[in-house]
């Protein structure tokens, strides 16, 4: 019976347009895969080495101590990206197959997830390393692996539990941050208490059926409330809740363009998908901490402030515009047969995303804090981004034909079809370019030089609005049919 | 008035629609009926200038729909759920098309208070977006819409279908009123052989593709597309 829902994978997975559309998709996303791999590998190497030549510890106990975090974190990854074990379960209840089976292989496919495999390019290479180094028994770091893969599944049941009880997110982010929260401020540091757990994990032989009995319970759980809800009105049904009619006439003051901009709103607002963009803003008005407070080394050089103030101002403009038009892809047909103005339609999503950098950094003042330098980034970075990115993102999203499921809030971040050519070559002048133009004028003269020469290219930008407006009219007009018919193309 | 030269539609060497020449003047009441894959959606995607045809081509108003967009002012259509926006209420989408169709609130409130019977109660003031709405629910917002701004052309594919009787029975009425208006073209396709007749003056079988039979009504229509279609 197992064989027909691995055949029917196998041909959801390589029948779906999106999979069949170019090679070039294929070929990043396995780029991808081998980057996160080797990246891990190669952290592992150096964790090991690092800890041990440079601070004279003993690697084993030093990661025992961060593997809580390791584990929230993988928690906090997962949530937001790990897609949900569902095969199309509905066509399948009236069929003869017995409904744990339907359960086990849908709960059963999420342990072949990148998200659990990816760990173990961490451990292996960082056990090998300990068995290599002659102190560590062979026995000893086998079950502390194995004590590490239970937690992972654990982790990973835990995942689908939490994704389909919504409580249980309020619950389980509520005991994250109150243990981070009392950690950070010195009341009550958990690591004193896990680091032992993770430590007696390789230093005792029983220890590590806790962990074993916590994944089995947490599957069992998993799959009983996975195998309760499988009826058309609990799990599987649709939530709605009570809504309210808004009309928003406050945004009339736009003009023709309001009619746009109401409708770009309530998609924000009310679509999952959507709305991932606004907490994707909000992460990287944070990224720039990574580079103004000299956290990583690497991004101590100048340059890289410009590359912080882009992101540090530009998320949403990056991460809504990139999808223009597909956020309006479910009811692409009804906008195509209607009389629309193509200028109105995307100066609608160009204020949009100008208002966003506006508010990103207002809020973005608070890096003021290390100096007026920092903060002028932040500033110029965001008159490059309203002047020239927001029309280049725009100019790329029109190449992009995926449609894009709202209501879903699954593979969100990188979007995988999102990548082709012609957007990747449309991405460089977002990042290089106001790098290169902040290097020549800081090099060359000052920073300041480098940031008014930034800020010079940003005004210039919006001198060429009616150019790439133009220009994406056309596209949207050529590519008119493949688009619907793209769009018609379901996941 | 619509007119259709040399349609054809090819999908990988295998063609779907094939038209030599078709006419439907202003003010018709235009059915199109055929099993399923007779090519009647892809007909009116044309129209719409949603396809483009392989060979030939189509004039709406004597503008050819693939070359310029004035046809769209006084063309509405409901083909299917892709022509409604998921995320509104049905108050909502009925403004944001009344807009973009150049009608403010008040026109779109008048023409919605002609359709509460029509709508039974179970649209207006829902409290949901038109996604949460039952399937037939939403064929009755997207039908309505489809009749905002006092269009000259209607397209409506199957409006028939997901309807309860009583609707059914009501929208009937609603199609023969907008046929009786001597500027208003209507273009409905069905399944069902007993309401084309009922509110289409003329009627189209197309099957493969290619126009099969092309009848006024009359009473021995519906005699005539049973035998049809009984072969």
């Amino acid at each position: 019976m197992f064989k027909h829902f691995i055949s029917l994978q196998w041909k959801s997975f390589w029948r779906s347009a999106s999979l069949s559309s170019g090679l070039w998709m294929k070929i990043f996303m396995g780029f991808w895969a081998v980057w996160f791999v080797l990246m891990m590998m190669g952290s592992s190497f150096i964790a090991y080495k690092y800890i041990e030549k440079e601070l004279f510890l003993n690697p084993l106990e030093v990661v025992n101590k961060f593997l809580i975090y390791w584990f929230v974190l993988d928690l906090v990854f997962r949530y937001a990206l790990q897609k949900m074990p569902v095969i199309n379960i509905k066509p399948l209840l009236i069929l003869p197959f017995n409904k744990n089976k339907i359960v086990s292989f849908a709960i059963g496919k999420t342990a072949l997830s990148f998200f659990n495999i990816i760990h173990g390019f961490f451990f292996i290479p960082f056990s090998m390393l300990l068995v290599a180094s002659g102190d560590a028994p062979l026995l000893n770091v086998l079950l502390w692996n194995i004590g590490l893969i239970a937690l992972i599944y654990g982790n990973n049941f835990l995942n689908i539990l939490v994704n389909n009880k919504g409580y249980l997110v309020y619950i389980v982010s509520g005991i994250i941050i109150i243990l981070g929260g009392l950690h950070y401020f010195g009341y009550f540091d958990i690591t004193q208490y896990t680091a032992p757990f993770f430590q007696g994990l390789y230093d005792s032989k029983f220890l590590v059926l806790l962990p074993v009995l916590i994944m089995i319970a947490l599957f069992v759980i998993t799959f009983r409330s996975f195998r309760k809800d499988l009826y058309l009105d609990s799990g599987l049904a649709s939530k709605s809740k009570n809504v309210k009619t808004e009309n928003l006439e406050w945004l009339d003051r736009f003009g023709k363009t309001a009619v746009f901009l109401k409708n770009d709103i309530k998609l924000i607002k009310r679509n999952k998908r959507a709305r991932s963009t606004v907490i994707v803003s909000i992460l990287f008005l944070f990224y720039g901490l990574l580079f103004f407070t000299g956290a990583v080394k690497v991004y101590d050089g100048p340059v890289w402030r410009i590359f912080a103030g882009i992101f540090v101002s530009g998320g949403f403009l990056m991460s809504f515009g990139q999808f223009v038009p597909s956020w309006d892809s479910s009811y692409y047909p009804l906008m195509m047969s209607q009389n629309i103005r193509y200028r109105e339609y995307l100066s609608s999503k160009w204020w949009l995303m100008v208002i966003a950098t506006l508010a990103s950094t207002i809020l973005a003042s608070g890096y003021l804090y290390y100096g007026l330098e920092v903060y002028l980034a932040v500033l110029v970075g965001a008159i490059y981004n309203m002047g020239v990115n927001s029309h280049v993102v725009l100019w790329a999203g029109a190449y992009v034909k995926t449609p894009i499921d709202l209501t879903s809030n699954k593979k969100a971040f990188g979007d995988k079809q999102a990548f082709n050519m012609k957007t990747l070559m449309l991405s460089l002048p977002k990042l290089a370019l106001p790098m290169v133009l902040y290097a020549i004028g800081h090099y060359a003269y000052s920073p300041y030089a480098g940031y008014v020469l930034v800020g010079v290219a940003g005004i210039a930008g919006f001198a060429f609005r009616n150019i790439v407006f133009n220009k994406i009219e056309q596209i949207y007009r050529t590519e008119k049919y493949k688009t619907i018919w793209a769009y018609k193309q379901k996941k | 008035m619509i007119a259709i030269y040399n349609i054809t539609k090819t999908y990988a060497g295998s063609t779907v629609l094939n038209i030599e020449e078709l006419e439907i003047p202003k003010g018709d009441s235009f059915g199109l009926v055929g099993n399923n894959g007779a090519g009647k959606t892809t007909l009116f995607s044309a129209l719409l200038d949603l396809i483009k045809p392989t060979t030939g081509y189509i004039e709406n108003n004597g503008i050819v729909v693939s070359d310029s967009e004035e046809w769209k002012s006084s063309t509405s259509a409901f083909i299917d759920e892709s022509f409604l926006i998921g995320y509104l209420t049905a108050e909502e989408y009925f403004y944001f098309i009344g807009e973009l169709r150049g009608q403010n609130k008040a026109d779109v409130d008048a023409l919605l208070t002609e359709f509460e019977d029509f709508f039974h109660g179970e649209i207006l003031g829902q409290k949901k977006y038109l996604r949460d709405l039952s399937k037939g629910n939403q064929k009755k917002a997207g039908i309505v819409a489809a009749l905002i701004g006092n269009p000259e052309v209607i397209i409506l594919d199957e409006p028939f279908a997901n309807l309860d009787p009583t609707t059914q029975i009501r929208l009937k009425k609603i199609i023969k009123e907008l046929a009786a208006d001597p500027n208003v073209t209507v273009l409905v396709s069905s399944h069902d052989l007993m309401h084309i007749t009922e509110v289409c003056e003329r009627i189209v079988v197309l099957d493969k593709g290619e126009v099969v039979k092309d009848l006024i009504t009359s009473e021995e229509t519906l005699k005539e597309l049973e035998a049809h279609f009984n072969k």
